[in-house]
């Protein structure tokens, strides 16, 4: 595979043929971070109460393991072995501070939701995963489109995710009330109506709830996707 | 008394792992025997319980505004911590490793494991948005960790059990271990009702 992508690269700098596409849409089913790789459960967990909140960090996440994918991957060959970790949690440190203090100034009520949960982007698994599997192996451009790809991948499940938990757990996306007795589709809330029978069900804002609906993915994606079930 | 009440209250009301999800990924992949469970387990208490006064110090003394440089230099705090955490670990493991081998030999890999644990940076950042001081924050680091080493024997236990029933195969080895934390995290939530403070008032 190498030897082929090699001649592509001297055509153009920034090449994008069907390795590259590989590398953006493998994390989103086959090589998933969340139902695959098991990195960066915690905050995939504790984020998923809301779907605003839950974007927030998908856009945040993507951007710091895209960036710490491309800085790595630049610097790969001057990071003496012993203390590429220390090296690696640096940058990435710095990134998330970047994000931190950025959505501090954009979105404050946001921020205050998050709380730790953005600082603990450095010890998200992904990131450093993401790194020590590919950045410190493979060209600048390649481990940017690796960041992004994994980035959305988690996302994605981030946002599947948050909107079970939301729908159910409150009746509501993005804080507008889709079902339930407080429904904003509800003209006459007198009015006997397909959206006013359900009742929020407020274990699903709860912890055990995330679990189950990452456990039932899991499920559903290796029923689909045979190649993935665990044979031991 | 304070202390045993923030010890209880970490280690089972806000367990670490399963009422604010953190150090998930260890706990996920590391849970499949018991031994190494526990071992693991006691790396965290271990490290949970040495870098939680660190970082305090330097969160009071080096960034306050009222530390040694009469600013408030906060926004260092994820960096600093994360340095102090990779750098305990690896001074850690030196010294487990020259005076306790057998010790070294129990914990073995999991020591530098540990730097990616979000439980121990986690830790650390509750117990600033906490605001604890010196003690208490000995004793949230001590009792944290034990939560977290509780829990992981738990599902580890189950998990080796898990091996002689019949489940259906798209949900074999992680979608159980999901589904087993998420009750276990229900029987956890019966212990929120508890109030550690009543304890002392009598």
């Amino acid at each position: 595979m190498a030897e082929t992508t090699i001649a592509k690269e001297k055509t153009s700098i920034l090449p994008f043929g069907p390795t590259e596409r590989k590398l953006l849409t493998d994390p989103l089913n086959d090589n998933n971070p969340i139902t695959v790789q098991v990195l960066g459960i915690c905050s995939a967990l504790a984020v998923t109460t809301l779907l605003n909140k839950a974007i927030v960090m998908a856009v945040a996440v993507t951007f710091v393991t895209a960036f710490s994918n491309l800085i790595i991957s630049a610097l790969r060959n001057s990071i003496p072995k012993q203390v590429r970790m220390i090296v690696q949690l640096v940058i990435v440190a710095f990134l998330v501070t970047v994000v931190e203090l950025s959505l501090k100034a954009i979105n404050y009520p946001i921020y205050k939701e998050l709380s730790v949960f953005i600082g603990l982007i450095i010890t998200n698994c992904i990131v450093m995963g993401r790194l020590e599997a590919f950045a410190m192996a493979n060209k600048p451009w390649r481990s940017f489109l690796d960041g992004i790809g994994n980035g959305v991948g988690y996302g994605v499940i981030l946002i599947a995710v948050a909107s079970i938990r939301e729908l159910f757990g409150k009746g509501s996306l993005l804080n507008f009330k889709i079902i339930g007795p407080s429904s904003d589709f509800l003209i006459d809330t007198d009015a006997i109506s397909f959206l006013n029978w359900y009742e929020p069900n407020n274990l699903m804002v709860l912890f055990p709830s995330a679990m189950f609906v990452i456990g039932v993915l899991i499920w559903v994606q290796r029923a689909w996707n045979k190649k993935l079930v665990d044979i031991s | 008394m304070e202390l045993v009440n923030i010890f209880i209250k970490s280690a089972f009301i806000e367990n670490l792992a399963l009422a604010y999800f953190l150090g998930m990924c260890s706990y996920l992949a590391v849970s499949k025997t018991v031994k190494t469970a526990f071992g693991l387990g006691l790396a965290v208490i271990f490290v949970l319980g040495i870098t939680m006064p660190i970082n305090w110090i330097i969160n009071t003394w080096l960034l306050g505004e009222n530390g040694i440089f009469h600013t408030d230099l906060t926004f260092l705090r994820f960096i600093l911590f994360i340095a102090v955490i990779a750098s305990m670990v690896q001074l850690v493991e030196m010294v487990v490793e020259k005076f306790s081998p057998s010790l070294y030999n129990s914990l073995g890999i999991f020591l530098p494991l540990i730097t990616v644990n979000c439980a121990i940076l986690g830790g650390s950042l509750f117990m600033v948005s906490k605001e604890y001081n010196f003690s208490e924050s000995v004793a949230f680091g001590l009792g944290g960790g034990f939560g977290w080493f509780l829990a992981i024997i738990a599902i580890a236990a189950i998990r080796e059990k898990m091996k002689y029933s019949n489940v259906p195969p798209a949900l074999r080895g992680l979608g159980m271990a999901f589904l087993l934390t998420g009750l276990m995290g229900m029987a956890f939530m019966s212990l929120m009702g508890i109030d550690p403070a009543s304890f002392t008032n009598n």
